[in-house]
């Protein structure tokens, strides 16, 4: 029993780094053939260069994309945000009749293949004789990140002692009075984390732009063009390895922010006991 | 009381006291408050899968819709060998990159949760990164690594394991599991050890008090509470996966071709609407009645074990 629970415990451990191994061995494949003075992506590595990075900057199409991508990412992460709002505080604080199932539909897009939202969506905006455009993308990624908003405001909502709202009031406050004064200061957090958590989705976002789009391509439907042409490859390569630095920076961000609440949540919840 | 006045009309209600009307009351603050998000989710999601359930009844000649009832589109996405033979394998693949995913996720997920200590945080958030970063560089980072001068094959070639490279790595069915299983890691781990979470240690305890083994006690007590979260995870990778489009379009190749690529050709060069939706309808009716059958099956077996 006793060299059974040894082993046991060499093996998980072990195993724990070799799943760590490849889920992070392609992530770190990037960065290194992006400073890569080749264009191919074989091994051995042919030395040091900076020059992907360089010819980046002359490259007006990708820059035209990037700055769709943001626009996109940030009405996106503001649209989404705010309807998950609505949506998390109704759900956590309200009773009443439907209530699951609209939490259901909301969240319904986790549980669909994404190409059957984006052919839906499609047909929709086709049918409704709108132009494809960047507004297509923004209304269609907001229907694909509610469900992640949803998911960190309500866990942020949740935690809200109700009574703090009832005791604002009682004293004589507004009901938009309390909400910006007394619910909005510990929701915070959430409410940011929901707006990188979108923002991050946003930016990588491939289907819905590729069908939305039109003429006006996302960066993640700029990639996809350039992935056809080989040569092109590293240059792609280093533009993913800024995309992959800003992603794991948001969500730093996000998690810090989220954890730092949780604390505080927890102490003031000891002091309270 | 809010219930109640919700109920009673208006007129009825006694003047004094003053009831809270249906208006003030906890049920009509809800649903004011959600509809916003709710009428987003219905015009923009409901609707948008009803119009394709419509179209799937429909045909088309050229640019004009008819809108006379037909089955046809079904008899073509469910009889043509081409679409059987896409919508099969697109089922085979995402039924092994689920089962895959799930099987070699739920020891992470255990070791987050039994030894993670006070880091479980930083552990799930370790897990989550690789998935947050771009979907289409991932993809084609595996094509990197799986492919004939790739990183895999130079790597076994250094080390004198074979002197030829392996052309079969890259651009068949498998190279499309081991990238989905992959992209797909951290959607399993997060279910499954919220569920482990939720076990009760004592139980474990109580299990091995009773003379358990370890594993009789995995088996009897963790395995089966821990179901929920296997059934979730299995669920969220599975049915995506089915109509995944990138995956196999990059490292597929000829023999990894999914669902996915003959829907998105309706709604561009072949342009046949009709047939896109059904295909669409096809695919998500297909694909959860497979998932249905996988849940029942493992309820079933983890039934047999306890």
């Amino acid at each position: 029993m006793t060299s059974g629970n040894l082993r046991k415990s060499r093996l998980l451990p072990g195993y724990v780094g070799l799943y760590f191994l490849f889920l992070y061995l392609p992530i770190l494949l990037l960065p290194v053939f992006s400073f890569n003075n080749a264009a191919t992506t074989t091994f051995p590595l042919a030395g040091f260069t900076t020059r992907w990075y360089v010819s980046l900057w002359a490259n007006r199409e990708m820059l035209t994309a990037a700055v769709n991508s943001l626009v996109v990412g940030l009405c996106v992460s503001v649209l989404s945000t705010l309807l998950g709002i609505c949506a998390a505080r109704a759900i956590t604080r309200y009773r009443f009749r439907g209530r699951r199932a609209a939490n259901g539909l909301i969240m319904a897009p986790l549980f669909l293949p994404e190409i059957i939202v984006a052919v839906s969506l499609l047909m929709v905006v086709l049918a409704a004789g709108m132009e494809l455009s960047l507004a297509t993308v923004i209304l269609g990624q907001t229907v694909f990140c509610l469900p992640y908003c949803m998911s960190v405001l309500t866990a942020g909502f949740e935690g809200f002692d109700r009574s703090l709202e009832e005791a604002s009031l009682d004293l004589g406050e507004t009901a938009f009075g309390t909400f910006r004064r007394v619910t909005l200061p510990v929701v915070a957090p959430a409410i940011l984390s929901s707006l990188l958590v979108a923002f991050t989705i946003s930016l990588d976002e491939f289907i819905l732009a590729f069908f939305l789009s039109g003429t006006e391509p996302t960066l993640p439907v700029y990639i996809w063009g350039q992935l056809r042409f080989a040569a092109k490859l590293p240059g792609v390569l280093a533009l993913g390895t800024i995309m992959l630095v800003l992603s794991i920076l948001l969500l730093t961000i996000a998690e810090t922010v989220r954890r730092r609440a949780e604390r505080r949540y927890a102490t003031r919840g000891h002091a309270h006991a | 009381m809010a219930i109640a006045a919700s109920h009673a009309p208006a007129e009825l209600a006694p003047p004094e006291p003053p009831r809270p009307r249906w208006s003030a009351s906890e049920e009509a603050s809800g649903l004011a408050l959600i509809s916003p998000t709710l009428l987003y989710a219905i015009s923009l999601l409901a609707l948008p899968i009803l119009i394709v359930f419509a179209y799937s009844f429909w045909s088309q000649d050229y640019l004009t819709i008819d809108r006379a009832l037909t089955l046809q589109n079904y008899r073509t996405a469910l009889f043509e060998p081409m679409y059987q033979d896409l919508l099969g394998r697109s089922l085979v693949i995402s039924l092994v990159v689920s089962i895959v995913t799930v099987v070699i996720s739920y020891p992470i997920a255990c070791f987050i949760s039994f030894h993670g200590g006070r880091h479980k945080n930083l552990w799930l958030f370790l897990i989550t990164v690789p998935c947050w970063t771009s979907y289409l560089l991932r993809v084609m980072s595996w094509k990197v690594i799986l492919g004939y001068q790739g990183v895999l094959n130079t790597g076994l070639m250094s080390a004198g394991v074979t002197d030829q490279p392996i052309a079969s790595l890259l651009y068949n069915s498998n190279a499309v599991v081991i990238t989905l299983v992959h992209s797909w890691a951290a959607f399993a781990i997060l279910p499954i050890f919220v569920s482990l979470e939720k076990i009760d240690r004592s139980l474990i305890e109580a299990a091995h008090d009773l003379g358990d083994t370890k594993l009789m006690s995995f088996l009897r007590v963790v395995l089966p509470l821990s179901l929920p979260g296997v059934i979730s995870a299995l669920l969220i990778v599975m049915i995506p996966t089915v109509g995944d489009y990138v995956t196999p379009k990059l490292v597929g190749g000829k023999d990894g071709v999914m669902i996915a690529t003959a829907i998105q050709a309706q709604f561009g060069k072949g342009a046949n609407w009709p047939l896109g939706a059904a295909l669409s309808v096809t695919t998500m009716v297909v694909v959860s009645t497979m998932a249905g059958l996988t849940v029942l099956a493992l309820k079933l077996v983890v039934r047999r074990i306890r």
